[in-house]
């Protein structure tokens, strides 16, 4: 496993990008499940950020690739407040435009992109574990 | 990022390239603001030679749409999306909500 320490900053971004899309290539994704990979991680980053930490500068985000067989699984780790994955709701998809709301999109997007997805919260971390498989593999 | 804007008799393009993420969103809702705080509703968002949009791309998008929809006073349309950016705009359910054109020329000929 690789895992590099961000500053849960936006403009860390990115940087994380960089770091996830290398490492779903090395995978053996192929070109669209590296979107949808640097999509779910870019989401998760910038929620740790805005809604863990409450915004920027107040801690890191820790963020490990692993290569299996079946393909890329991503460790991302914060130390901000823990969140209750249950009581975010899918956004209505189908809503008119004056009713679409701004927000719950990431982690629908991580939902729907992500081939298994896992919190998990334990006193001062908070753990994303998410993974990807190769398109032989689903 | 990186955002050229072109104003034109009927409508606005906005060309935008690169990665709209959440540390550039807030300049793509910034040029889209500046032009209908000029009273100017009717605007193309070329997204030919964009990489990535994330969700805080598309919320700047879609509050605009509504600013520039209310009382019909225009919208903004969408072109060039490449097959990535499509498919992100198809899972927020946000192809019903956006005219989508092949290129900015076909765009700018709907205003």
């Amino acid at each position: 496993m690789t895992t590099l320490t961000f500053p849960g900053r936006f403009d860390s971004l990115p940087m994380i990008a960089d770091f996830v899309r290398m490492s779903a290539q090395e995978a053996g994704l192929s070109s669209f499940q590296i979107y949808a990979v640097e999509t779910a991680v870019d989401e998760a980053c910038a929620n740790i950020i805005e809604h863990a930490y409450g915004g920027e500068d107040i801690g890191n985000i820790e963020c490990g690739c692993v290569i299996t067989e079946k393909g890329l699984t991503i460790i991302l780790r914060d130390t901000g407040r823990p969140f209750n994955p249950e009581n975010i709701k899918n956004p209505d998809l189908n809503s008119s435009l004056a009713e679409r709301s701004d927000h719950g999109l990431g982690l629908y997007f991580i939902r729907q992109w992500m081939d298994a997805v896992d919190f998990e919260f334990k006193p001062g971390s908070n753990t994303l574990t998410m993974s990807k498989f190769k398109e032989n593999q689903t | 990022m990186e955002i050229t804007h072109t104003q034109f008799k009927h409508c606005d393009v906005v060309k935008v390239t690169g990665r709209v993420d959440s540390s550039t969103a807030p300049l793509l809702s910034e040029a889209l603001t500046k032009i209908t705080e000029a009273g100017r509703y009717r605007i193309v968002v070329d997204m030919a030679g964009l990489d990535f949009i994330s969700s805080a791309g598309l919320r700047a998008l879609i509050s605009t749409q509504k600013t520039c929809r209310r009382y019909n006073r225009g919208e903004i349309v969408l072109s060039g999306l490449p097959a990535n950016i499509a498919a992100t705009l198809d899972l927020a359910g946000f192809t019903p909500l956006f005219k989508i054109f092949p290129d900015a020329t076909s765009a700018v000929g709907n205003f």
